[in-house]
């Protein structure tokens, strides 16, 4: 045990590794998601054509496949990313994609009357977006976003099978030259969990804030329909 | 670099191959999971707090740790503890009781979406606690969650590539073996990645068929 204590400015720079993904991946599906999101709820066919053909793409493929994808099989065609950058697009536009679906299917919920609101009050569509529709949308959008940012922190572990040192490949190099395989493995699933832990108490407060903002309560049981939205192979129905 | 069809041609039994261990990881690890996670539900209903509070923490903790390192755990510590199981028993059981803590939290939110009557009509006529169980909530609960737990069926078909970390034969795994022999990664990985959407698609077309079915309002 000791040893994997000692080894500590490694578990360091691995959750560092880890912590970054999180927040670029984080970053980078966020845009992608309130993009796209919106391109769903557009009265042009074709703009959300776009929606489905990016949604059904990158939801429907594993995370791992997409970043074996960019590793080795793009630079073949000239294609090259460094190491973290194919992590983080590959994170990026899976996530994206669930992020997308919540995105479309909380402006969808806005009440029909706010939108007809806009109409008659002769708002432009950019107008009726920024200061109507999105400020509703967000709340709902917020406790599945939450959801998805601790499935995104746990989606980095990934990154360990193409070579970069994050939390799991540090756990799998300490147990490689101390040989102690319970306690290095354990350490990193507590360290994991504490990382979860402190997203989660993030996601808390911003939902409080926001709830407070829109004068509503939080529900006390998250409903199917919430959980549903944040299950990574689900979608928001609507 | 141009795609090669005749490659692509002879890696596919390869592939195939490999897609009979996804396969047959997913659907193990599936059945683990939705008995499981019942098993975590009612647990959580038991009238002591401590044990209930013990087993919510246990759930969240292995719900909010990533499956890979998950997957070392039960793949290297147990052989420590005097138990050796293969590479695909560990990432069945891995991927089951991973998931096994998604499909608590749905059953959960099934449960409590049987509408209060229920309970109060079963207090009323006086059932035994089985015949509550059984009889009343469990049917009416498992209704409304059978297309969510579908959606977490898509989700572990699309988590047991992560099986390769410990050498599980899947799918992904022998498209990066042929693609390590011959140096050509481009076509095994784009199809395993194109096999992946059309399979999702597929079935989420499945789901929300399922939905359209059970829906209860």
């Amino acid at each position: 045990m000791s040893d994997v204590l000692d080894s500590y400015p490694q578990w360091l720079d691995g959750a560092w590794v880890t912590v970054r993904l999180t927040l670029l991946g984080g970053a980078l599906a966020l845009v992608l998601a309130l993009l796209f999101g919106m391109a769903g709820t557009s009265r042009h066919a074709w703009v959300r054509v776009l929606n489905r053909v990016y949604v059904e793409f990158f939801r429907g493929n594993a995370t791992l496949v997409l970043l074996f994808w960019f590793f080795y099989a793009l630079p073949l065609i000239g294609l090259r990313f460094t190491t973290m950058f194919a992590a983080v697009l590959a994170l990026g536009l899976n996530v994206g994609a669930y992020g997308a679906e919540v995105v479309r299917g909380s402006i969808n919920a806005v009440p029909k009357a706010q939108y007809e609101a806009t109409i008659a009050l002769n708002f432009t569509p950019f107008q009726r977006m920024r200061r109507v529709l999105l400020p509703q949308a967000f709340a709902l959008m917020l406790p599945p976003f939450g959801n998805l940012l601790i499935e995104l922190m746990k989606g980095t572990a990934i990154v360990s099978l193409v070579g970069l040192v994050d939390l799991t490949r540090v756990s799998k190099n300490i147990q490689g030259s101390t040989g102690e395989t319970v306690a290095a493995f354990s350490m990193v699933l507590v360290l994991y969990f504490v990382i979860a832990q402190v997203l989660q108490l993030f996601v808390r407060y911003a939902e409080r804030r926001v709830d407070r903002m829109l004068g509503r309560r939080l529900p006390a049981e998250p409903s199917l329909g919430t959980i549903a939205a944040g299950a990574p192979g689900a979608g928001v129905a609507g | 670099m141009t795609w090669d069809w005749q490659y692509s041609g002879d890696i596919f039994p390869d592939l195939l191959s490999g897609l009979r261990y996804t396969v047959i990881a997913t659907l193990a690890g599936y059945v683990i999971a939705i008995v499981l996670g019942l098993v975590w539900t009612l647990l959580r209903r038991t009238p002591s707090r401590v044990f209930n509070q013990t087993i919510r923490w246990i759930t969240e903790f292995i719900r909010s740790t990533p499956l890979i390192p998950q997957l070392y755990f039960v793949f290297f510590v147990l052989p420590a503890w005097g138990i050796t199981i293969g590479s695909l028993t560990a990432g069945i059981i891995t991927l089951g009781v991973h998931y096994s803590t998604y499909t608590a939290e749905v059953y959960r939110a099934g449960i409590a979406d049987v509408p209060k009557g229920q309970w109060e009509a079963c207090t009323a006529l006086n059932l035994p606690k089985s015949r509550v169980w059984l009889d009343v909530i469990l049917p009416q609960a498992i209704r409304r969650v059978i297309p969510t737990l579908g959606n977490y069926l898509i989700a572990m078909f699309k988590d047991s590539p992560m099986l390769l970390a410990i050498n599980v034969a899947e799918l992904l795994f022998s498209a990066y073996k042929v693609g390590s022999q011959s140096l050509q990664f481009l076509e095994p990985i784009t199809m395993v990645g194109l096999l992946f959407v059309v399979v999702s698609v597929i079935s989420s077309i499945l789901v929300r068929r399922l939905e359209r079915r059970y829906a209860t309002t």
